[in-house]
């Protein structure tokens, strides 16, 4: 290397005692200087996050209660009431949505990594970037054509395939590039097994990349969580218990919104409640998914 | 028991680039034969023409014969997996799977084709890793550890007990020692020997020695052509063409 401050050259005159130690500073400082740039960066990261979460806990914790969790929301003025109806809708939504979307985004992204050569692979890449970037409220007026319309009525169903689709992208992409991480030696070795390539391709690769697939599903699955544009003329929202999928149905984002749009203070402590509750379910649910998979790290090879 | 290996006109390509020209080779059954030459030359091409390997590279291709026993590889009814299944494969760079245990490792080649008795499965697994001396080292954590979690040399006999697992009556080994260390090449070479009683061995190896150490047939290619086969002994004490003599005597390659 021409100019290289580091390794001495082997003619290169011997460094007095104060020439050295200025050396040793410079290093130590450059050193120094460089970790604290990382440091400060990753804090920068984590900083927003806390500061969203540690509001959200002040603002919101004073309204929590059982009721909150177990009880229909009230009109304005009554005491107590809940979102209960709100949290359950949002499960089977979102349900709806990860049983549409998980599979679809994956098996779409399995084609792309083993499969997808040539244009309609191409084509393929092209569509899904592009929906990625499609505005969350168009993807539910989408929703709102091929479900409510034909039905004829609002419903969680409906809802649910407007963040199914939502969620598609971004596993497709993600899982492609997951399993393009893994080697093709361990590919081979499948192969050179005699293992069909299907079967090579699910039990091998896929399983290889399941962390990072996995991950995947958990942030298409946390972005979706907190939409509302997409399910205000899909899922509609409703003040009462619903557990039917064909009915219109409440969710949380919903009813954050309602409450926050509200000129009502004790509806704008509600928001807040209700803010509070979706961030904690979202990162509850990750958590979960995380850990039981860890678990089934080295279990059969099925 | 192992099987012989009959090759007849092998021309393979990638793309446009022609890899072989007309390879014809005898490898007898429960022999080891080595491949040798120097880089690019076509060895890994020739033996992964023998388990149908070859054509998974993208617009690779091939003509000719190969016939494994009675088999015809690339005849209309067999398939490429039924051809593997038959033919085991060690590879240059050892690739256990890396999201399984080393039960599992050396059980996959069966689990992964609907086979599912446990007793069987137990069977085959310890088996297959005193086949592959890796036992001893391996007993108390065979379901613990990864089989990415051992060594070097530990993951390449990890592999070689998954290859002999699915029992194939031919094992083809790429270059299996060329990443490990004096000592672990040496217990391969070890299991090579043992191995060879039961199976016909091909194995394409950079290093001379090994090939005299463990071969008794070895094949000279270079730039895609079978130049010389013979008995080992002959190739290297007495080889009937020049260019065997060069390499062997280290003036190329």
């Amino acid at each position: 290397m021409p100019n290289d401050p580091i390794t001495p050259k082997a003619d290169a005159p011997e460094r007095s005692p104060s020439q050295q130690r200025l050396l040793d500073l410079r290093r130590k400082v450059t050193d120094r200087l460089a970790t604290g740039f990382a440091v400060l960066m990753a804090v920068l990261v984590v900083a927003p996050l806390l500061a969203v979460f540690g509001y959200l806990v002040v603002r919101g914790i004073g309204s929590l209660n059982l009721a909150f969790f177990t009880h229909l929301p009230v009109p304005v003025g009554e005491k107590g009431g809940g979102v209960a109806n709100a949290i359950v809708g949002s499960v089977m939504i979102l349900g709806i949505a990860s049983i549409i979307g998980v599979p679809w985004g994956i098996g779409a992204g399995i084609y792309l990594a083993e499969y997808g050569r040539g244009s309609f692979a191409t084509l393929l890449r092209f569509t899904a970037d592009v929906l990625n970037g499609v505005p969350s409220i168009v993807i539910g007026i989408v929703a709102y054509a091929l479900v409510v319309l034909s039905q004829k009525h609002f419903s969680a169903l409906s809802g649910g395939v407007a963040l199914g689709i939502m969620m598609i992208p971004t596993i497709t992409r993600a899982t492609e590039e997951v399993l393009l991480l893994v080697p093709l030696t361990v590919r081979e070795a499948a192969w050179g097994l005699g293992v069909a390539r299907w079967r090579a391709t699910l039990s091998v690769t896929l399983r290889t990349a399941s962390a990072g697939v996995i991950t995947a599903v958990m942030l298409a699955f946390a972005r979706i969580a907190g939409e509302t544009a997409p399910l205000l003329f899909t899922a509609f929202g409703n003040q009462f218990w619903n557990l039917n999928p064909n009915q219109p149905t409440a969710a949380l984002p919903l009813q954050l919104f309602v409450y926050a749009i509200s000129p009502f203070d004790e509806w704008h402590r509600l928001a807040w409640a209700c803010a509070l509750v979706l961030i904690v379910l979202i990162v509850g649910a990750v958590a979960a998914v995380r850990l039981v998979a860890s678990r089934g790290m080295f279990q059969g090879a099925n | 028991m192992g099987v012989g290996v009959q090759v007849e006109q092998l021309n393979a390509w990638f793309g446009t680039t022609q890899a072989l020209y007309d390879i014809a080779m005898q490898v007898p059954a429960n022999h080891a034969t080595a491949i040798i030459g120097p880089s690019g030359c076509g060895k890994s091409t020739f033996i992964r023409c023998l388990n149908r390997m070859h054509e998974t590279v993208r617009d690779a291709r091939l003509e000719g014969r190969v016939r494994i026993g009675s088999m015809e590889v690339y005849g209309n009814g067999t398939s490429a997996v039924e051809v593997r299944r038959r033919v085991g494969m060690v590879f240059q760079k050892p690739n256990p799977f890396p999201s399984m245990s080393i039960y599992d490792n050396v059980a996959a080649g069966l689990k992964l084709n609907g086979f599912h008795n446990r007793r069987v499965l137990d069977e085959v697994v310890e088996r297959s890793l005193h086949m592959a001396a890796l036992w001893d080292e391996v007993k108390d954590s065979l379901k613990k550890k990864s089989g990415a979690s051992l060594s070097g040399g530990q993951q390449q006999r990890l592999c070689i007990a998954r290859a002999l697992a699915v029992q194939p009556e031919v094992m083809l080994m790429d270059e299996p020692a060329s990443a490990l260390d004096p000592i672990s090449t040496s217990k391969i070479e070890e299991l090579i020997f043992q191995l060879k009683e039961q199976y016909t061995i091909v194995i394409v190896t950079h290093n001379m020695q090994q090939a005299a150490r463990v071969a008794e047939y070895t094949g000279f290619f270079l730039m895609g052509k079978l130049i010389e086969f013979d008995k080992t002994e002959k190739i290297f004490t007495n080889p009937s063409d020049k260019r065997t003599e060069d390499y062997i005597t280290g003036r190329f390659g």
